[in-house]
């Protein structure tokens, strides 16, 4: 195994790409991308760069998906064959369906789907670069998609990754801390607090380890939850602006 | 959105447009070229008013295709996503999309704008395939000029990796080469509307045309590929009309690509 090879830390405790072990990689995000879509937004996580738009409430096809109580919620999560080093083949893979569907559960509590009775919300995210956390990204932006679409919500969701490489914990890790390291666990969050609305882990970890994850990716997802709302913050304004010139 | 379809065709009559363009005119057009800085081999992003294109370049070695032995391939793909227009559905390319991407792969492919003997690493074995994947992110018409100029600019701008002949595969950490160019073919659409040809068409002018004809050209004149869509005639007149505005307007295109490229 190669693992044994990296070097996880430096001198001075800094990871491989320069960051400290609690740190999340430089982030930015952006409502209203896109004017199409009712709702859109980007989300960079270091050169992870994800698009997510909703379209909705709307006539929800086929019929038989109809529920007479609430909003059915599709999701679609798609690699573009460009965003891995790799080639992605178009199209849909056994990987791609199991994000969208609890990338779906993640955002599901969140929103007040009993408003909208026999409709539909249709979400996608289309990850353009991938350097690991992807699903978090694509999260985190249909989140903030949702809320620019004006789909009224409990909370923003918001998510990121703990692992641990080198048997230490790790926040936002990256494509190589997440390959070659000893775990991986993407968690999504309602309002950055303790509702975790996404769980999963892959690796080798004792309960100790899995308990520092979790309260590393929780902070990070209160971090981020700031973040989302300034991002609404300055597409509202502008919005607004554009709105008066009219 | 066809309530304005009537009110276009009339506008139309007297060279006039909805936004209040000329029938010539484009909206503004922004080409970032290296939009996918780390996995893609070459890549643009194209705006054109609201329609957002992105093309990014990948690069695998394969077996070359037996008549063409001692040359390299090119594969150009297309995806209509659905979060670009409420009309597109997920799955497989239609046809919308299937066109899209062949007309887009002729202009490169006719113009022998690659050198696919440059791509020929072993002949009758080994070659390198370029794939070229167009993502629609936002359509607002004028998918066609869009996705072409985001493609060629991808091509001007991307690399090779580097073919480490030990390991009989590429090297992505070293040093790469330039895509090996030879012309850049430039492709725009004329469409007709009434009896007015108009260029740069949005969503809701392309519900009210008759017939659209896509021309791409080269640097030196010479015209490379035609694709005629919609179901009214062209006449040979309004072709070559359509033929020699099509090339003042790749004029402006390649001034705008060697602007972003930085030549």
């Amino acid at each position: 195994m190669t693992e044994q090879e990296v070097q996880w830390f430096d001198e001075d405790g800094k990871r491989i790409d320069g960051r400290a072990k609690d740190e999340m990689r430089e982030t930015k995000m952006k409502a209203d991308v896109l004017e199409e879509a009712d709702g859109s937004a980007m989300v960079e996580v270091g050169n992870t760069r994800v698009i997510a738009s909703v379209f909705g409430p709307q006539d929800l096809h086929p019929k038989h998906l109809i529920e007479s109580d609430r909003a059915v919620i599709k999701m679609r999560y798609n690699m573009a064959p460009f965003s891995v080093d790799d080639r992605m083949r178009p199209g849909p893979n056994r990987r791609a369906k199991e994000i969208g569907l609890v990338a779906k559960q993640a955002l599901t509590p969140a929103i007040e789907l009993e408003q909208f009775p026999k409709s539909g919300i249709d979400i996608s995210m289309e990850i353009v670069e991938s350097d690991g956390g992807t699903r978090a990204a694509g999260i985190t932006a249909a989140s903030l998609a949702l809320a620019d679409a004006g789909i009224p919500m409990r909370g923003l969701v918001s998510a990121t990754a703990a692992g641990v490489v080198d048997d230490t914990a790790v926040l936002d890790v990256i494509g190589k801390e997440d390959k070659e390291g000893n775990a991986d666990i993407p968690i999504a969050t309602i309002n950055g607090g303790d509702e975790i609305t996404l769980l999963q882990m892959d690796g080798d970890l004792t309960p100790d380890q899995v308990d520092e994850c979790l309260s590393l990716a929780r902070k990070g997802c209160a971090d981020l939850d700031e973040m989302q709302r300034e991002a609404l913050h300055s597409s509202l304004k502008n919005q607004e602006q554009e709105g008066g010139e009219q | 959105m066809q309530i304005n379809t009537k009110r276009i065709r009339k506008l139309s009559e007297e060279q006039e447009r909805l936004d209040g363009r000329t029938p010539l005119e484009y909206r503004n057009i922004t080409i970032e070229p290296e939009y996918i800085p780390t996995t893609a081999d070459g890549s643009a992003k194209v705006t054109i008013g609201d329609t957002q294109v992105i093309v990014g370049i990948s690069t695998d070695l394969e077996e070359p295709f037996p008549d063409m032995p001692g040359k390299g391939t090119i594969v150009t793909n297309a995806e209509l996503a659905p979060m670009a227009d409420r009309e597109f559905e997920s799955g497989p390319p239609q046809e919308d999309g299937v066109e899209l991407a062949r007309v887009v792969d002729r202009g490169i492919r006719e113009s022998e704008a690659v050198d696919l003997e440059d791509l020929c690493i072993e002949k009758g074995e080994k070659v390198i395939t370029l794939f070229i994947d167009i993502h629609i992110l936002n359509n607002d018409g004028n998918l066609l000029d869009a996705a072409a100029l985001a493609a060629i600019t991808a091509l001007k701008t991307g690399t090779l990796p580097h073919y480490d002949e030990e390991s009989g595969e590429f090297d992505r950490e070293a040093e790469g080469r330039p895509i090996p160019l030879t012309k850049t073919p430039v492709t725009a659409t004329g469409r007709k509307i009434g009896d007015t040809i108009v260029f740069d068409t949005t969503k809701q002018e392309e519900e009210a045309q008759d017939a659209r004809l896509t021309v791409s050209i080269t640097e030196d004149n010479n015209i490379v590929a035609m694709q005629k869509g919609g179901t009214e005639p062209y006449s040979q007149e309004e072709t070559m009309e359509t033929v020699e505005k099509v090339r003042d307007k790749t004029e402006e295109f390649r001034q705008l690509i060697e602007d972003a490229v930085g030549e």
